[in-house]
């Protein structure tokens, strides 16, 4: 099968308008010592009827969350998505089109934009968001990035209680652009905020810190943006979009650029991506900012519209010297949130953070009640919590899966030293009910 | 016509969602929270019912352009159909509702589909091995200088390699990338021909050289014939040949990177495998690589043990992550099912007629606009409006003409090395009756630019806003709504 | 277009010396060829810059262009209101337009740099080109 629709007669047509007698000539300033003398070594086309039925066949391999209770979080949420948010993604004048360059027949997307910047600055209480980043751990990469350029300094300090993965993002950019990434440790779960005060220095970039953490514990965010701002160095708060509908906002405690990764806004899980970085920052960082950013303005007849802007910024003007060189957005990715949160609104925000936290609260108390079975950590948690249990958490997550629970995150994987310990997580989804499966489930394994 | 922000149309009480009742105890944020930690403003999101959201957003969709809507020649984006069938099968739920933490036993179709996607990128770009995990093109070019500088440390020669070599005709990001990776960009000329200048790229190349970055065809359109030539000055000097894929859909099934001498490369998914670029994203910039440099791929990396699929991340070379998971599998599903549907025979189709199809129309419309490079292109040409700015229109004017008439526009004032370019790529979905329609339209305005260049000079009039005020959205940025003063 | 009293460098800076303090800008050739300048990236107050070091960074519409230090010395006023209003480069280059002010450490730097007479031949050359 394929997609191309000339004739034969088109094709001869065409040729002749050129002036040539086949296709090979167009072809014949490619040396022949390197083009391909066969056919490509790939299967046999398949027609959409064959291809439906394999890729239905590989997804099949599958075991989905709809198959599964999943208390698995980790980064990666199971929230629920409204129906209204596929049906808006899913028209084709979003999703076939591209980087709305072309301002005047492209404002859907740009206004659409321009509406997403709006609420990621009214969730996070700061001034400017950018259009998207690819995914939270670049987000946070692009802030320490964004945060050296501010300064002129090389040093980043980044809690170990960020995502794993976030950190690994995180020093493999620092790594190529020569800059230091320093570790602060946590107790109990909690960044030490005494550590970041001996750490930070007049080399210090930016401190970068998660809220609610790796574990699900919240952190004094405003304790540690005093530490940074003591010596001039910035602040960058991770945070979970969802939990601001009750949390804290990072331009509440001090932030200077938040960033984080808003895939619980409308976007499946989808094995790890497309997922959306986000990053907000105060007014004045606004030229050091990478990535997109729409800007509204009037057209030659005073009419209103939006346009990309400040693109001097970027790598098609400024090359070498751009802010990145990232040079795409999560376009559809932020239209999905924009609808999720319009879907919510002011008062859908807050009752979906109560409902996760209220859920989660009920599951760590009512797993508290199994013997040998607590909570890790004292400091207050959001959707997910930490627990620490007698029998391996490995084999405790096989045991959940026989009765069809998957039942959160074995913390080895990422910290040797919690070989004990299984992060919950807890999202407005999970019934009552459910939540009493796993509690069943898991003191008939303990 | 402008339309109401969703802002706007808020008003307090009204809501679109609906969730269960709380079925647990509530919990009152000031008994489990601490005062610190709770928010002391709510978020000014927007209060609207269900109804109202969707035709606001249905509005919205009415406001853009799409290949869907039409005829899309936007150069270096290949603005290709995106086939209905890999929609539909990258919705399905198993691709879908599964966490990247799943246990591996659970998630195999989605391996296997990662494994077999990565195989035959290999196998299109005569590379070893691939990394599905850059999110977008310049993503990908990241990732591969990244490994490049490893591979030069692995060999004690990171300090010395420190620059890398990029045409003038180059693409802005990779420039960009080579700097945010912490390599000092040096320019080489390109030729009469639109190919990289030998002297220039000889006198410029000696052992600090870390790679060069290459598209080819480049963002002429140009096949660079000297490619063996550039690829072994390169090599024999010690550094390495980075490919950019961008422009992979005027060679797939014809001429392999790999085959050319490059040693890494990025493809852009949805770019040449049909994936739809999502108006602006998300992409897929999977990267694929020679064997030499398989260990520095960036972890994990899918493996297949006996009927097994497995994420390695145990590979003590490699540079890291440069992204949390393994990269934009939906986006991978869709370039997967157009690889699949198509197979050898197809790909190679798409090659032979992308460039067909821009070869007709470049033949076409060099008898009115001017043609900076006279000689055959790959999937995409170049012209420039040098003969209407006599008239005093220029590329921007054309480029909004043809809005009026329903095209999109073709990429402008890129590449940087011809002054007014324009930049058309057709595609090979586009049937000849639309390539026609277009030729005609761009004969019109070159038309029109001599009997009426002021109808061009404020075009577009039929779109539902007129042309936007840049200078003053740059030099007093307006990013977000606020609500009026009361 | 070019103030006789002015001092100019090859790049397209101005400067205009008023007993130990150079005030710095960009010449009218240079705001024009930039087209609407949209931002600027100005240095601190109380930095000192060698001459030919980056003094500031300069966004228009179509480029990125820098600015280079014509003299050495302690930069003692920056012009911020080109913040908020980065248009007086392009309205008023020689006035409201000014870039920094740098207390000079080596006067003698200002031999190096050319009349308005030489700078329009320069302009003219280049233009040329």
């Amino acid at each position: 099968m394929d997609y191309v629709p000339h004739t034969n007669e088109d094709r001869s047509e065409m040729l002749k308008a050129i002036g040539i007698s086949g296709i090979e000539e167009l072809f014949s300033d490619i040396p022949s010592e390197v083009k391909l003398d066969r056919k490509l070594d790939l299967p046999p086309p398949m027609s959409e009827l064959e291809l439906r039925k394999h890729l239905s066949e590989l997804a099949g391999k599958n075991t989905t969350t709809d198959d599964m209770v999943s208390f698995l979080g980790a980064g990666v949420y199971d929230h629920y998505v409204p129906s209204v948010v596929k049906h808006i993604i899913s028209r084709s004048e979003f999703y076939t089109a591209y980087t709305p360059y072309q301002a005047e027949v492209s404002q859907g997307m740009l206004q659409s934009i321009f509406e997403y910047q709006t609420l990621m600055c009214e969730l996070t209480g700061l001034d400017i968001s950018n259009a998207s980043l690819y995914d939270g751990a670049t987000a946070i990469a692009e802030a320490a990035t964004m945060s050296s350029r501010l300064t002129r300094r090389q040093e980043i300090i980044i809690s170990q209680a960020v995502h794993p993965e976030y950190r690994s993002t995180l020093k493999t950019y620092a790594y190529n652009l020569g800059l230091e990434v320093k570790e602060v440790p946590f107790t109990d779960g909690s960044t030490d905020i005494e550590a970041i005060k001996e750490l930070v220095s007049d080399k210090t970039a930016c401190v970068i810190l998660q809220n609610p953490n790796f574990f699900g514990c919240i952190e004094n965010m405003a304790l540690a943006a005093e530490a940074a701002h003591e010596k001039k160095a910035l602040f960058v708060a991770c945070v979970d979009p969802i939990s601001l509908g009750i949390l804290a906002a990072p331009g509440e405690y001090g932030a200077d650029i938040a960033v984080g990764e808003a895939q619980g806004l409308g976007i499946p899980m989808g094995f790890g991506g497309p997922h959306l970085g986000f990053m907000t920052c105060r007014q004045q960082y606004i030229r050091q900012m990478p990535g997109r950013v729409v800007g509204e303005t009037r057209d030659n007849q005073g009419r209103r519209g939006y346009i990309l802007t400040l693109q001097a910024r970027e790598q098609h003007i400024r090359r070498e010297r751009a802010t990145s060189n990232i040079c795409s957005n999560q376009a559809l990715c932020a239209l999905a949130a924009t609808v999720y949160l319009s879907w919510l609104g002011k008062q859908g925000i807050k009752e979906v953070a109560e409902q996760c936290m209220a859920k989660a609260h009920y599951a760590c108390e009512e797993l508290s009640k199994i013997p040998g079975v607590e909570r890790m950590h004292r400091a207050p948690f959001f959707k997910e919590f930490a627990i620490r249990t007698p029998v391996n958490p490995e084999t405790l997550s096989k045991g959940l899966l026989e009765s069809n629970i998957l039942g959160g995150l074995p913390l080895g994987r990422f910290y040797p030293e919690l070989s004990d310990s299984l992060l919950i997580a807890v999202t407005e989804k999970r019934t009552k009910e459910e939540i009493d499966g796993l509690c069943r489930a898991l003191e008939g394994l303990v | 016509m402008s339309m109401p922000l969703i802002f706007e149309k808020s008003r307090p009480g009204r809501k679109a969602y609906s969730l269960p009742e709380l079925d647990v105890p509530k919990k009152e944020t000031s008994d489990s929270l601490p005062e610190w930690a709770r928010r002391k403003q709510d978020p000014s999101l927007p209060e609207i019912s269900e109804v109202d959201l969707i035709r606001h957003f249905t509005e919205l969709s009415r406001r853009n352009f799409g290949v869907d809507q039409g005829f899309y020649p936007l150069g270096s984006c290949t603005m290709k159909y995106n086939p209905k069938i890999n929609e539909d099968v990258a919705a399905l739920p198993g691709f879908n509702n599964i966490h990247p933490y799943q246990p591996e036993e659970l998630v195999q179709g989605a391996l296997e589909l990662m494994y077999e996607f990565g195989r035959d990128l290999c196998e299109i770009s005569g590379m070893h091995e691939a990394s599905l995990q850059p999110a977008a093109g310049a993503h990908g070019e990241l990732t591969g200088l990244m490994i490049i500088k490893a591979y030069h440390e692995s060999r004690g020669e990171g300090e010395k390699r420190t620059k890398v070599i990029v045409p003038d005709s180059a693409h802005g990001t990779n420039p960009a990338s080579a700097a945010f990776c912490g390599y000092r960009v040096v320019e080489v000329k390109s030729d009469e021909r639109g190919g990289v200048d030998l002297d220039s790229l000889r006198e410029v190349i000696s052992d600090d050289v870390a790679a060069l970055m290459l598209t080819n065809p480049n963002t002429l359109g140009l096949f660079d014939e000297n490619a063996v030539e550039i690829a072994e000055i390169v090599h024999n000097a010690g550094g390495l040949l980075y490919y950019d894929g961008a422009n992979m859909n005027a060679i797939v099934g014809i001429v392999r990177p790999g085959d050319m001498g490059f040693d890494v490369l990025h493809y852009n998914v949805h770019k040449t495998f049909s994936a739809p670029h999502g108006g602006g994203g998300p992409g897929c910039g999977a990267i694929a690589v020679k064997e030499f440099l398989a260990p520095f791929l960036p972890v994990p990396v899918v493996e297949k043990q006996g009927d097994r699929y497995v994420l390695n991340y145990n590979r003590p070379q490699s540079i890291g992550m440069v992204k949390g998971f393994y990269g934009n599998f939906n986006v991978m599903v869709k370039g997967f099912a157009y690889i699949r549907s198509l197979g050898a025979e197809g790909l190679r189709k798409v090659a032979e007629t992308a460039v067909l199809n821009a070869n007709y129309v470049m033949t076409k419309l060099k008898e009115y606009y001017n043609l900076p490079y006279d000689r055959f292109c790959k999937h995409e040409f170049v012209i420039d409006s040098s003969r209407q700015v006599k008239h005093g229109v220029h590329t921007g004017d054309i480029a909004k003409a043809l809005l009026d008439l329903a095209f999109h526009a073709p990429t402008i004032y890129f590449p940087l090395i011809v002054r007014e370019a324009m930049m058309i790529e057709p595609t090979e979905t586009e049937s000849k009756e639309t390539l026609d329609a277009f030729i005609e339209a761009m004969i019109k305005i070159a038309e029109l630019a001599e009997t009426s260049p002021e109808t061009l000079q404020t075009a577009p009039h039929h779109t539902v806003v007129g042309r936007l005020d840049d200078v003053t959205a740059a030099r007093k940025p307006i990013p977000r709504w606020t609500p009026p003063e009361e | 277009m070019y103030p006789k009293d002015l001092k100019y460098t090859e790049k397209h800076e101005w400067v205009r010396v008023e007993g130990n303090e150079a005030t710095v800008g960009i010449t009218y050739f240079a705001q024009d060829q930039l087209g609407a300048i949209v931002g600027v990236g100005l240095p601190d107050e109380g930095i000192d810059v060698e001459k030919g070091s980056e003094l500031a960074d300069l966004d228009s519409m179509k480029t990125a262009d820098q600015i280079f230090a014509p003299i050495s010395g302690r930069i003692v006023r920056v012009n911020t209101a080109l913040d908020a209003q980065p248009e007086l480069l392009n309205d008023d280059p020689y006035g409201d337009g000014w870039v920094v002010v740098i207390e000079m450490s080596d006067v003698s730097e200002l031999d190096d740099l050319m009349s308005a007479e030489e700078y329009e031949a320069h302009v003219a050359k280049e233009a040329g080109e």
